[in-house]
């Protein structure tokens, strides 16, 4: 199977520089780019799937060893899961990609789209196989660059240069804590080769503990945790839409996957993990949900919603510590279970709500969602699909988020009943920030499909905007259909984690617990039902009775225009004001003025806490910090060869030294 | 087989009933004769037989909204116990997706609502999810309260490990829980002092607002669906207070309409006595709902409920 896989990054480079070669013909270069990409997914998927469901594991070490380090690829359990996200979503984000990018040509260059595209999906296939530190963040940082120019594709937008900039300091500032992390590793296991992390010797608690916090910052940074999220809101609204489709589908995911491989090189986990990561999840998703909620530009809530998303997933990563800390198996497993699955999940409704997103955007030309309205009549199929996603990230029945908010929800209660009290409380914790996490989520998408696509057109952009086109809108069909099969049929659904949840908890799947998913296909059956016979009562009553058409009730008001319908500020308005103190808000008012006031505007502008009250002062203090060092760089040559010598000298004494009293 | 039957003709026929007894006590207190008991069935048997009007503005998610909706809060009372302990369509993690089916009715309700393009429409929705997000953390705390001494996310188990005696909620915590459900009841079920369903101003209505261009069967739907979330909260609520064994045959029967009735006249007395709080207000009570039933979680966790 690694062969396969081996294959399909092959496919990618090569596809990835014919696209570069043909940087001067547009079309020649999509097809490259495109046929590449779809292939290498096809069979990487395949290969993937098969090694996933026959349980298969796999080793290869490179005989020639590089001067950075050792080629040394591995397939397990874990790593197939990943792979079959990471292929199946870039699979049908390619295609997704394939029409969006029509509407560029002949406006800029595609190449480096198309390029840095498969390069970023190989990278990435290439991080979850890889089985070497050192191979491990060459990887890493080829995903990372990848997507730096990626974001930066329509870079003579101001706007999407400060993103770049924004999304390329987050990174190596995150990658600096994974290089310390690999670094203290391989210190104490002599290699930087993942067996040997794994077989050799186990770290000691307080280097483990410190490992474990340098990845959560590390890895988290790219996943997105509250409060080092903040890149994402920027990037998203930045990039071409396949391009966020991909980056929140897939990329971030590879935190979850970096961090999940770290757990397994730390070994027994206390349980103070857990909490951590509880706390976090809870924080991470109550912040991005409620500041998701204050968007007004449709990528960039949906980008606020990964975070959320990101924090429910780390969630269930820290149920599954305390579980495993405690040696609770059913507790652990269905942790690690419902994260996983919400990485699948998440990867499939939130790429198919970028999708509907950049479908929008081709449309309308605009991502302001006060500006739309009554798109629906216009686009039925990318209004269906966008439905669909918006019930999914909610959680709601019968769709795949619900599964996976199901399986942590579980596990959150089991943890409350059977694990010692202290950590109890903390599982339990999550129960109501989940719940208050979907209401939050159930209002926002209610916001977003409901301005977006109900109602009356706003403005005059909706007029003339059309449904996506086919290449577009099949991508956007399919991973609808996935979702509703997760949903319908979890049973299968959790097939696809429980050998990587085995291999993270280190127990059997809970029979009892993955039983009751059987019984939820069946209520999604009897809710499918219900609803027909519904239908087809009201079907029944109303033939040949009069069924009319009016206008909507104004409580008799004559004359309403679009104008006057709710605005997505108003809706939110009250959902947020038990929260005004935790967003910063900058208001601008201007009149009414004097005793004949001729204008008045009003402007409200909610910021993001985590940069404004906590990161931007923490770096202020930072820097101040290092500027105390600063005296001993002043700039003088001579001084710097006083440095030189002083250090000669103290390394010659050292070593002097050294030898005499040897 | 029989307690399917039960549980479902339970589920079907009474909850409009519901309705009938709560004004009924309302109009004890006011001194008038009121309606028939029977009122809400008229009232949807005489909706059921109209035709429909549906605004030009809006699309298939105006009509999928009553009958989502409908299915979805049905689908909840499948799920809950109703005359026992088990119910047609229980198992372990039901709780969940309790809730979670009532939050797909709300979701559809409010799309629809959304749908007409009205300003009244609209702002009924935002209050709507405006006082879903704090009702939300009380319900689920209140859930676990019940689920702890069970060990499981489920029903059955909570309502057999619950003390089987009349004053099974003399415990704090289920005490705790049974309050903060009976302020769930009255947010979700739109009943003063969160929502008026009486108000005949627009602009003071919540839920009677987003459903204002629904006609015809549609509006026997909705009538009909709000009557069964009152009437599947309440039998959440009357469990918690009294959990009813398995096997009681009848006597469950008696002892779930008995509840239902009490639960019934305790919200007329609400209703007559208490005034609609100021919208602003309408968080704060919620809030205080999920302080109460957290104080009884921690109860339940330190001091055991046994």
């Amino acid at each position: 199977m690694l062969g396969w896989i081996g294959l399909s990054i092959a496919l990618l480079i090569a596809s990835a520089l014919g696209a570069a070669v043909a940087f001067r013909a547009d079309r020649s270069s999509l097809a490259i780019g495109t046929t590449g990409s779809i292939l290498a997914c096809v069979i990487g998927a395949a290969a993937s799937i098969s090694a996933l469901v026959s349980g298969l594991e796999q080793s290869f070490l490179a005989g020639w060893p590089l001067p950075i380090g050792q080629i040394h690829l591995g397939l397990d359990s874990l790593s197939a899961f990943f792979l079959t996200c990471i292929f199946v979503i870039s699979g049908l984000v390619t295609v997704y990609g394939a029409g969006y990018l029509q509407a560029y040509i002949g406006k800029r260059r595609l190449a480096p789209a198309l390029t840095f595209f498969n390069l970023r999906v190989a990278a990435m296939v290439a991080l979850v196989i890889a089985r070497d530190g050192i191979f491990f963040l060459v990887a890493w940082e080829i995903m990372s660059f990848a997507s730096f120019f990626l974001v930066t594709f329509e870079n003579e937008r101001e706007d999407v240069r400060r993103a770049g900039m924004t999304y390329l300091i987050a990174s190596q500032l995150g990658v600096a804590f994974l290089f310390a992390m690999f670094a203290l590793l391989g210190h104490n296991a002599g290699s930087f080769d993942f067996d040997q992390f794994t077989a050799g010797v186990t770290p000691s608690a307080s280097l483990a503990g410190i490992c474990f916090l340098l990845a959560v910052v590390g890895f988290g940074t790219k996943a997105g945790f509250w409060p080092v999220h903040i890149w994402l809101p920027d990037a998203h609204p930045a990039a071409p839409s396949h391009v966020s489709a991909l980056m929140s589908g897939v990329m971030i995911k590879m935190g979850i996957y970096g961090l999940l491989r770290t757990l397994m090189f730390l070994g027994n986990p206390p349980a103070w993990w857990g909490t951590l990561l509880v706390g976090i999840g809870i924080i991470t998703g109550i912040a991005g949900v409620l500041h998701a909620l204050a968007q007004h530009d449709l990528k960039r809530l949906l980008a606020y919603h990964s975070v959320e998303n990101i924090g429910i997933i780390a969630l269930g990563m820290g149920i599954g510590l305390l579980g495993q800390s405690h040696r609770n198996t059913t507790v652990a497993f269905l942790g690690y279970a419902g994260a996983l699955l919400h990485v699948l999940n998440h990867g499939l409704f939130k790429s198919l709500l970028f999708e509907g997103a950049g479908s929008i955007v081709h449309a309308t030309g605009t991502r302001d969602i006060e500006s739309l309205g009554g798109l629906y009549r216009r686009m039925p199929i990318t209004g269906l699909t966008f439905l669909v996603g918006s019930v999914a990230i909610c959680g709601l029945p019968p769709l795949n988020g619900f599964v996976s908010e199901w399986l942590v929800y579980v596990g959150a209660f089991q943890g409350g009943a059977d694990l010692p009290v202290s950590w109890g409380a903390t599982a339990i914790a999550a129960i109501p920030a989940l719940a208050l996490i979907g209401a939050l989520a159930a209002a926002c998408f209610v916001k977003a499909f409901g301005v977006v696509f109900l109602g009356e057109a706003r403005t005059s952009v909706v007029t003339n905007a059309h449904e996506a086109g086919g290449t577009m809108r099949w991508p956007m069909i399919i991973t609808a259909l996935l979702c509703a099969a997760i949903g319908i049929w979890p049973t299968g659904a959790v097939q696809l984690v429980a050998p990587a949840a085995q291999l993270l908890s280190r127990s059997a799947p809970p029979v009892e617990a993955l039983g009751s998913l059987t019984a939820i296909t069946r209520v999604a059956t009897m809710l499918a039902g219900l609803i027909l016979v519904l239908a087809i009562v009201r079907k029944v009553l109303l033939r040949g009775r009069e069924v009319s058409q009016a206008p909507t009730w104004g409580c008799g008001y004559a004359l309403p225009t679009p104008r006057m319908q709710y605005s997505a500020a108003s809706f939110v308005e009250p959902l947020l004001r038990p929260f005004m103190a935790l967003i910063p808000t900058r208001i601008r008012r201007d009149g009414p003025n004097g005793f004949f006031p001729f204008k008045a505007t009003y402007e409200e502008h909610l910021g993001d806490a985590a940069g404004e009250r906590v990161l931007a002062p923490a770096s202020r203090a930072f820097i101040q910090a290092l500027s105390r060092v600063r005296i001993i760089q002043q700039g003088r040559v001579q001084l710097y060869l006083v440095y030189i010598a002083a250090t000669l000298v103290i390394l010659l004494v050292w070593q002097l030294a050294g030898v005499t009293g040897r | 087989m029989l307690e399917i039957v039960i549980h479902i003709a339970l589920l079907i026929l009474f909850p409009p009933l519901v309705l009938g007894v709560i004004n009924k006590t309302k109009s004890w207190f006011a001194g008038r004769n009121g309606p028939p008991l029977l009122q809400a069935y008229f009232d949807i048997a005489k909706l059921l037989r109209k035709g429909a009007v549906y605004s030009r503005t809006t699309s298939w998610v105006f009509r999928a909204g009553p009958i989502v909706s409908l299915g979805s809060i049905l689908c909840a009372g499948l799920i809950l116990p109703l005359a026992s302990n088990v119910a047609p369509l229980g198992f372990t993690g039901d709780v969940i997706l309790f809730a979670y089916l009532l939050g797909l009715s709300r979701f559809f309700t409010m799309a629809a609502a959304l749908d007409t393009g009205s300003a009244f429409e609209g702002m009924g929705a935002s209050r709507e999810a405006a006082f879903a997000v704090p009702a939300e953390p009380a319900l689920f705390l209140s859930l676990a309260i019940v689920c702890i001494p069970a060990k499981a996310a489920s029903f059955q188990a909570a309502w057999s490990a619950l003390p089987w005696a009349l004053w099974g909620g003399a415990h704090p915590a289920y005490l705790a829980a049974a309050i903060a459900l009976f302020a769930v009841m009255l947010a979700e079920n739109s009943r003063i002092p969160v929502d008026d369903p009486n108000t005949h101003l627009e602009l003071t209505m919540i839920h009677e607002v987003m459903v204002l261009d629904h006609s015809g069967p549609d509006f026997a739907f909705i009538l009909y669906g709000s009557a069964v979330k009152l009437f599947v909260i309440a039998a959440l609520l009357v469990h918690v207070l009294l959990p009813i064994p398995e096997h009681l045959g009848w006597t469950g029967v008696a002892l779930l309409c008995l509840g239902e009735a009490a639960l019934a006249i305790l919200i007329g007395v609400v209703e007559s006595t208490v005034a609609r709080l100021r919208l602003t207000r309408v968080p704060q009570f919620l809030i205080g709902a999920s302080v109460l039933a957290g104080i009884g979680l921690a109860i339940a966790l330190y001091r055991g409920t046994a």
